[in-house]
């Protein structure tokens, strides 16, 4: 076996990821965590400053409910939650984050991120619920305040974790190995909480050079959740909800500015207003099609009809925006608002997908001259965002059904592991602050359950040195193999691990509705793909890494 | 490509124990070719064009050329990250070029308190209350359903 020291590191709470979920959770267990007297360590596969979604930045904050202004209640936004994903929410989650989001925002702005406001001094809005923002250094922020809360001594950086340890029923731990050392590392902890981003480049991309890495949702979001959640026995929810966002095509700059704050329209090639020539359509999709504001994924849906009729591309019509925004000014007031119009609309990408801007300027796209083109990305799977999929977990007590309270808010059915942020299902729409004030929900409660089931469990050292050596295997499967042909990619006794990402890819894309089979799939097909998954599982075993 | 050294202008961040890009880049992408004392992107495919290491290296020694499967040569997004703001340099394919500054944070960097300056809450485990609740809600109850 490949020659990994095994580094232990033993708390009380363990937090895995680094993302808004961690960065929220950490903050707040590390204050609870001190009135106790119990050790909280965040481990982390990346930097915590620049770690999970937000970690280019975000030009938005996409949840704010603005209860303390009297504009929105906690029950309208679980009405528009439920609406938008057409009925597929757990209301008892989505309340309980609509009703905490706004702490996790006002903390933001004392913690230093600028937020635009008016001239009467409240927050612009881009639309009912969104804030805009300059948000550069969001994520550098929000885990500013985690690291100043919890000591940077207990925040382990550069650590992959793969799989946790198990007591029985209660989650023991994690094991994992550090990507800059050849180290492994065995965390033993009370109570764990998951906060691992969610499951990108498992449907085929749309490039197939080397864009593939420009997925929307980040690359390095690698399914460590889900792997853990499941390897836990954790039972999951909403496995089946695909989240394929419609972007600016190519470098997927985001929408929501456009639509929301310049209020453009999108068309087809030829003119037509999906949104008007398709309205029907939304009949058949009654209660929720004749709601305004039609969910997003019918929108998209009525523009992916335009296009499997032949009537792509679809645009943005930015000109159009931009011309009815600076409409009836006179020549000077006109000048000043397209400057301002113009950094608005380049900071939206800057601040948060630079490609896009990058795509613009070597593609000539000047955005108050022309439309833009808008396509929809590969499907993803998060928990956030208006993603659904991830692990069951409890509500609080005071708004859960009794079936969906087990003790411990934001645990998962497994005793002493917590999910949120992308991490848990069925509570879409909780974007960035919502998984800040989720992780800040699960962190409390972690601690809680910390106290009331204050032993440590048992790790069992013959398990552990098990799992070390089945996630050693592709090294020392390379190491034995790989002499064997001139080409060390071409060998029969192991692939490498870019041919497994596209094997896994090919089979989602053609058979689970991805972008090649226009996002349509059926059961026989569904079927098939999981035949020739079970034989990537067989393979999987026989990954050679160097 | 994605992001990409300018060899000239690197210099490996001499005497430290990793280079800022190595640190910062959260693909974990960026090594150090400790014999040229030159860093590089070990996996363009897999980069995001986060710009991160971009923004962090102290000789402005990293660049990116846009995906080469959609991205025309000749445009370039530039930014010049400092303590209280960024400027972005943008130029076009056809040399149209484009400033923008935009601030990045309010107060000092280091100097966030995790509480902000709201009042702390109950201090009660067993409560729906989170550390600075009610006040950072700016309300004096949590909200609640009648069940």
């Amino acid at each position: 076996m490949a020659n990994f020291p095994t580094v232990e590191v033993t708390t009380d709470l363990l937090i895995i990821g680094g993302g808004m979920a961690s960065t929220g959770a950490a903050v707040e267990a590390a204050y609870w965590a001190k009135k106790n007297n119990l050790k909280v360590t965040v481990v982390d596969k990346a930097a915590f400053d620049r770690s999970g979604a937000v970690a280019m930045g975000l030009s938005a904050i996409n949840q704010y409910v603005g209860i303390c202004d009297g504009q929105n209640t906690a029950e309208d936004y679980v009405n528009y939650v439920r609406q938008d994903l057409m009925g597929v929410c757990r209301e008892d989650l989505v309340y309980n984050i609509a009703r905490h989001v706004d702490s996790s925002v006002h903390l933001f702005e004392k913690w230093g991120l600028p937020i635009w406001k008016d001239e009467a001094g409240k927050y612009v809005h881009e639309g009912r619920w969104q804030l805009m923002i300059n948000g550069e250094s969001y994520k550098v922020i929000v885990a500013e305040a985690a690291k100043n809360a919890l000591g940077s001594e207990n925040i382990l950086e550069r650590i992959f974790i793969v799989e946790p340890v198990m007591d029985g029923d209660r989650v023991a731990g994690a094991v994992g190995f550090s990507t800059r050392e050849e180290k492994f590392y065995v965390f033993k902890a009370k109570a764990v909480i998951c906060a691992m981003g969610g499951a990108v480049h498992v449907f085929k991309p749309r490039s197939s050079g080397e864009g593939i890495g420009r997925s929307w949702y980040p690359p390095f979001n690698t399914g460590s959740s889900a792997y853990f959640t499941l390897k836990a026995g954790a039972e999951m929810t909403c496995q089946e909800v695909r989240f394929i966002p419609v972007r600016f095509k190519d470098a997927y700059g985001p929408v929501g500015a456009w639509f929301l704050l310049f209020k453009s329209a999108a068309k087809n090639a030829f003119g037509g207003n999906y949104m008007i020539e398709r309205k029907s359509t939304l009949q058949d999709y009654a209660p929720y099609g004749l709601v305004k504001p039609i969910p997003a994924n019918l929108r998209n849906y009525l523009g992916m009809l335009d296009v499997n009729e032949g009537k792509g591309p679809l645009y943005m019509m930015t000109h159009d925006a931009i011309a009815a925004l600076a409409e009836g000014l006179d020549e000077k007031a006109k000048k000043k608002k397209m400057k301002h119009l113009e950094a608005e609309a380049w900071e939206d990408f800057l601040d948060m997908t630079i490609s896009q801007a990058l795509l613009w300027a070597s593609q000539n796209i000047a955005p108050e001259e022309r439309p833009s083109e808008i396509a929809a990305c590969e499907p993803y799977f998060i928990g956030s965002h208006s993603g659904a999929s991830g692990a069951w977990v409890s509500g609080p007590e005071d708004l859960a059904p009794k079936e969906y309270f087990f003790g411990y808010t934001n645990m998962t059915t497994v005793k002493g592991l917590f999910a949120a942020g992308d991490a848990s299902g069925a509570s879409s729409h909780k974007f960035s602050s919502g998984s800040h004030a989720e992780g800040r929900i699960a962190g409390k409660a972690a601690i809680k359950f910390i106290v009331e089931n204050n032993t440590q469990p048992k790790v069992d050292a013959a398990k552990i040195e098990a799992m070390k050596k089945t996630i050693l295997a592709p090294l020392d499967r390379f190491a034995e193999f790989s002499g064997l042909s001139y080409d060390e990619n071409v060998n029969p006794n192991y692939i490498k691990p870019f041919m497994f990402m596209f094997r896994l890819q090919k089979i989602m894309d053609e058979y689970a509705g991805g972008v090649s089979a226009a996002f349509t799939t059926n059961k026989y097909l569904l079927e098939r793909g999981l035949e020739l998954l079970n034989l990537l599982e067989g393979r999987f075993r026989e990954v050679g890494r160097q | 490509m994605p992001s990409y050294v300018i060899l000239e202008k690197c210099d490996g961040c001499k005497g430290q124990d990793k280079t800022a890009c190595m640190h910062i880049c959260p693909q974990d992408l960026m090594m150090l070719d400790k014999e040229k004392m030159k860093g590089y992107n070990r996996d363009p495919w897999l980069c995001w064009e986060c710009y991160n290491c971009v923004k962090i290296c102290p000789q402005q020694a990293i660049d990116v050329r846009g995906y080469a499967d959609f991205m025309p040569l000749g445009g370039s997004v530039v930014p010049l990250r400092g303590s209280e703001d960024i400027m972005w340099t943008v130029k076009f394919r056809n040399g149209t070029l484009k400033r923008f500054k935009f601030p990045i944070r309010t107060i000092p960097e280091g100097s966030a308190q995790p509480l902000g300056d709201f009042a702390e809450g109950s201090a009660d485990l067993k409560s729906e209350f989170l550390m600075t609740e009610p006040a950072s809600l700016r309300l004096s109850a949590l909200p609640t359903i009648k069940k």
